[in-house]
């Protein structure tokens, strides 16, 4: 996972609550077999109409999403967050987020910033009279900067931790790595292995 | 044998679960902290069952970061929920099952992990073949990314399903980062009367505590019912603690345990064996350790069980009626119950000995051993077959099929009109062509009774293997007594 500091890129305003993780990414998509190259998935309902966001100039080419409160309701599903990162999404901020989603963000590098929704209403208010407006998300300082509008935002320590050092919940284990090795020392030797492999 | 976990290991002093000591004998890292804010221990796991559907994602994101897998000599891969129960030397039609199985196959090669591919006579239903092949042992921890990874409880090991990214947290680490389970005491004593199986006794359970009922425990099965079981049986118990809402069930290992083991091919052998065997008969939890919950069933009132509705806990009697929703005092439950009896298209009140069905399904990693092969082949051999009734019989593993056809158990289901199938999940969850038709009612051995389980809009009553045979004579869901036949004892499985 990439360390996270600081990132800049243009804002995208989703003027919508509750977008549950249906709306994300539909379930259809969940049958393949990769882990990447969700992007053509995400919101892939509403991006079928023309003038949806992700559809506009210059938002094509945005990565900070500011959505309205409870973003990634419903199904625990992860790909709702390799979609938004696939597509190029490094940070959401939104007022409320459900707790699974966070937890997945978390995990996966996408920064999910809590921001007031009367903050998130005056960064809409930013990128909608200067479309194309680049935001800020500091999460060293935990400030969020929009043009000349700057506010802070919640992120749990842990969280930020992780995000900042790069570690997904794989890396957080492997520093424990001679703990590991020390009690594969200890096993039994009776314990079965599958190889070589023995069949009747 | 008990000093087997890391330094470091906090030693308790009260008496523990078999759940408990197994759980300690795994930390690799103690979590710090008390209470809710308690951080996870770190656990290390024994064996790691890999199938091709939730493993896809798991290792491409080792491929991403770069990593290998830790223990690939304790990682094993099977092809089962999407594979053909016929023509299985023709390519797969479906082109998603089809690419699932190129995947696993390609990760298996690029990772260096066995992998036991269709055609292989150690293919199979996961949960089938990590027992049969001996690598199934007490006091593991077993995980794999299938929620009915709770069959391996049988042996007196701790197995559990995990989702996705927890597979390659898996496969990277050898480790997984948990809170520690509760525990539950589900003590059934007495004795079973003649055509009662270990099915019977988990479907009373689930009807009994609800399918959340289990919710955060491991569910401990005890009792003199539990210990004159079959190992065949008491996978059948474990299997469907996840119905129960559990994470895990467990057996304490006995001699029945030990002899199934002994001279399987991952066994251990020489002194290894008697190591072994020392440790897993310290496992059996202490007389005097507390359970954070109890459950008394009586084995000897027990009838066969069958469920009316679409969750596993809507079961009854054979001998009883369909339900009525006012019957239940919980006003949840009576709606449930509505829309059940909708879905399944019954009336209330109808004897459950009444119900037709067009399909029985003898199968899943619930009841597809050779011990449930060869109970049902016993009754209806020399029976004929309710005329309009198809019943497929799908062996859990290629091997159950090979021992099968060894024992002439092909003969009896082919000449009674039973279609004999190669293994796999098949028809339990119909990824593969095995399904039913939108309104089709079903006697099936499975363990899920959604809607649209076993296909779109189609209908599933769970039995036990000895009321399959009894339905797919008689037509109507049945005991063998219906027959006036009795109930064979067959050979165990040792
Ligand atoms: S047989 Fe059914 S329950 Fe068992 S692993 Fe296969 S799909 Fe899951």
């Amino acid at each position: 996972m990439e360390k996270f500091t600081t990132h800049t890129g243009v804002g995208v305003p989703l003027k919508q609550s509750n977008i549950d993780t249906d709306q994300i990414i539909p379930a259809v998509y969940l049958k393949r077999v990769t882990r990447t190259g969700f992007e053509d998935a995400l919101f892939a309902g509403w991006r079928r109409e023309p003038d949806f966001i992700l559809n506009r100039e210059p938002y094509t080419t945005g990565s900070v999403l500011v959505a309205g409160p409870d973003f990634g309701t419903g199904s625990s599903r992860e790909h709702a967050v390799w979609a938004l990162k696939d597509y190029g999404f490094k940070a959401v901020l939104s007022a409320r987020f459900a707790d699974i989603f966070r937890g997945n963000s978390g995990k996966q590098g996408l920064v999910a910033a809590e921001v007031d929704q009367q903050d998130i209403e005056l960064i809409w208010k930013e990128l909608e009279n200067h479309p194309g407006t680049e935001v800020t998300v500091d999460l060293e300082n935990r400030t969020v900067t929009c043009g000349s509008f700057s506010t802070g935002f919640r992120i749990d320590d842990y969280t930020r931790w992780r995000l900042m050092e790069g570690l997904d919940d794989i890396g957080l284990t492997l520093r424990s790595e001679d703990r590991i090795a020390e009690f594969e020392q200890s096993r039994p030797a009776f314990k079965p292995a599958t190889l070589p492999a023995r069949t009747a | 044998m008990t000093e087997t976990a890391a330094a470091g290991t906090p030693r308790t002093h009260r008496p523990r679960t078999l759940a408990e000591k197994v759980w300690q004998d795994h930390v690799v890292v103690p979590g710090e902290g008390a209470g809710d804010a308690q951080t996870p221990d770190l656990l290390y796991i024994d064996l790691h069952l890999v199938h091709e559907v939730t493993s896809p994602q798991a290792f491409e994101g080792l491929r991403l970061a770069g990593r290998p897998v830790r223990r690939p000599d304790l990682t094993i891969a099977t092809e089962d929920h999407n594979t053909p129960t016929l023509e299985i030397d023709k390519p797969i039609a479906d082109p998603i099952s089809r690419k699932q199985i190129e995947t696993l196959r390609e990760n298996a090669e690029e990772f260096g992990i066995r992998i036991h591919s269709l055609g292989d006579a150690d293919q199979g239903i996961v949960h089938v073949v990590g027992p049969q092949l001996g690598l199934t042992q007490p006091g593991m921890t077993v995980v794999c990314g299938d929620s009915h990874t709770s069959t391996h409880g049988a042996f007196g090991a701790l197995a559990f399903g995990i989702g996705t990214s927890e597979v390659e947290h898996v496969l990277a680490t050898q480790t997984l980062p948990l809170k520690p389970f509760k525990t539950m005491a589900i003590n059934v004593e007495g004795t079973l009367r003649e055509g009662v199986t270990a099915k019977d006794i988990i479907l009373a359970v689930i009807a009994k505590i609800g399918t959340g009922g289990g919710q955060g425990y491991v569910l401990e099965y005890r009792g003199s019912a539990i210990r004159s079981l079959s190992m065949d049986a008491r996978m059948t118990i474990c299997n469907m603690s996840i119905e129960a809402g559990a994470r895990a069930g467990m057996i304490a290992p006995d001699q029945t345990t030990f002899d199934f083991i002994q001279g399987r091919p991952h066994a251990p052998q020489g002194a290894d064996w008697d190591a072994a065997v020392e440790y897993w008969s310290t496992l059996a939890t202490e007389d005097d350790a507390v359970f954070d919950a109890e459950v008394f069933l009586d084995a000897d009132q027990l009838d066969p069980f069958v469920t009316w509705g679409t969750n596993p806990g809507q079961g009854v009697s054979l001998n009883e009626s369909v339900p009525a929703p006012e019957q239940f005092e919980d006003l949840n439950d009576q709606a449930a119950c509505r829309r059940a009896l909708e879905y399944m298209d019954l009336e209330p009140g109808t004897p459950m000995k009444q119900i037709r069905v067009d399909t029985v399904f003898l199968g899943s990693c619930t009841n597809s051993r050779i011990e449930d092969l060869r109970t049902a082949a016993a009754i209806i051999d020399g029976q004929a077959k309710a005329q309009d009734v198809r019943m497929i019989v799908v062996p859990g593993s290629a091997r159950v099929r090979l021992q099968a056809e060894a024992e002439g158990l092909d003969r009896v289901f082919k000449d009674f009109g039973a279609e004999w199938r190669f293994a796999g999940c098949s028809m339990c969850l119909g990824m593969n062509p095995d399904q039913l038709a939108p309104g089709e009612r079903c006697a099936s051995t499975s363990n899920r009774n959604f809607e649209g389980r076993q296909g779109k809009g189609g209908r599933t009553h769970l039995v036990s293997p000895v009321v399959a045979a009894a339905t797919a004579i008689r037509g109507t869901l049945s005991a063998p007594a219906d027959l006036g036949l009795q109930v064979p004892s067959v050979p165990q499985e040792v």
